[in-house]
């Protein structure tokens, strides 16, 4: 009974969230309400029994992702009033299609179960257990049976990150930056010399 | 009870509605990166469902790779979106053919 309470209670949350992302007028907000709805996604998985996902989706959504789009939306100066123009335009034709394809999506859904019955797998990899923690089987199956897939979206995050790095780097002129490699090739005898002058000359540099 | 049929449901909705904010904000690039992130939300929530229902763990890890998958497309697409913007200084989709595509 509880289970049901609170399921509806994400469910409504994270569509009515997710529906005023996509509406807000304020990037800013939409971006708050991207927060929302990935909590309450995360709130839903929790309720399945899927801990690990629903606090990677809260740390790597919320904590990295959002936090990502907020600064970016925070540092662009854009006139967001006149990006709204076309909005009513493409409104009608966007309810068309989503509604289309969600009730595609749900027919499809309650007809094969009506159908068919319920989905039956042929062979399971691996089972959930109910007295392992979910977190303890899912390390287990990730650094076992895809350890290298595992690698791979290392890999990705990778090269995701010096893909970004080179992309919004830029060398800005008018400006002296420290020069590391010339600071460290300076040795003392380029940079002091000895000598000894007769009394009232100088030096010459 | 709640069974997986909710799920699909919500899931369904979800990537309704990111399909259908992609659609209706023609313009503005951020909120269409937002919209591609609900989407790939109502996939992980499927595949997170039909694991538990099925009671196998492989979907919960597959799950992390979207999300993975899916975090490096923001980092990526952000980073376009911000040399984009300070090359012409307008973040609006219709203005993109500097490729002539």
């Amino acid at each position: 009974m509880i289970q049901a309470i609170a399921f509806y209670l994400f469910a409504f949350m994270v569509v009515a969230s997710a529906a005023l992302t996509i509406t807000a007028r304020n990037p800013v907000h939409a971006v708050l309400w991207l927060i929302l709805a990935f909590f309450n996604a995360a709130g839903l998985m929790v309720l399945v029994g899927a801990e690990f996902i629903a606090m990677l989706l809260v740390i790597v959504y919320v904590g990295a992702v959002a936090v990502l789009f907020l600064f970016v939306v925070m540092m662009l100066n854009v006139d967001f009033a006149e990006l709204r123009s076309g909005f009513a335009r493409y409104l009608p034709l966007g309810l068309v299609l989503a509604i289309v394809l969600a009730a595609e999506i749900v027919f499809y859904a309650f007809v094969r179960s009506a159908v068919a019955g319920p989905v039956e797998l042929g062979r399971r990899v691996a089972v959930i257990k109910d007295d392992v923690p979910n977190i303890e089987a899912i390390g287990n199956l990730l650094y076992t049976r895809y350890l290298f897939v595992f690698e791979g979206a290392g890999f990705v995050l990778l090269v995701a990150m010096i893909g970004a790095i080179v992309l919004t780097h830029r060398e800005r002129s008018g400006v002296r930056p420290q020069n590391v490699s010339r600071q460290i090739a300076r040795r003392p005898q380029d940079a002091v010399r000895k000598t000894q002058p007769t009394v009232g000359q100088g030096v010459e540099l | 009870m709640i069974g997986l049929t909710h799920y699909l449901v919500v899931a369904a909705i979800l990537f309704a509605l990111g399909v259908l904010g992609i659609v209706i904000n023609r313009k503005n690039l951020i909120v269409m990166l937002m919209a591609i992130e609900l989407i790939l939300l109502a996939v992980n929530l499927n595949l997170v469902a039909f694991s538990a229902y099925l009671h196998d763990l492989v979907g919960q890890v597959f799950a992390m790779f979207v999300l993975t998958v899916a975090a490096g497309e923001a980092a990526i697409g952000l980073a376009i979106l911000v040399i984009y913007f300070r090359g012409r200084g307008t973040i609006s989709v219709d203005d993109v053919n500097r490729m002539k595509g």
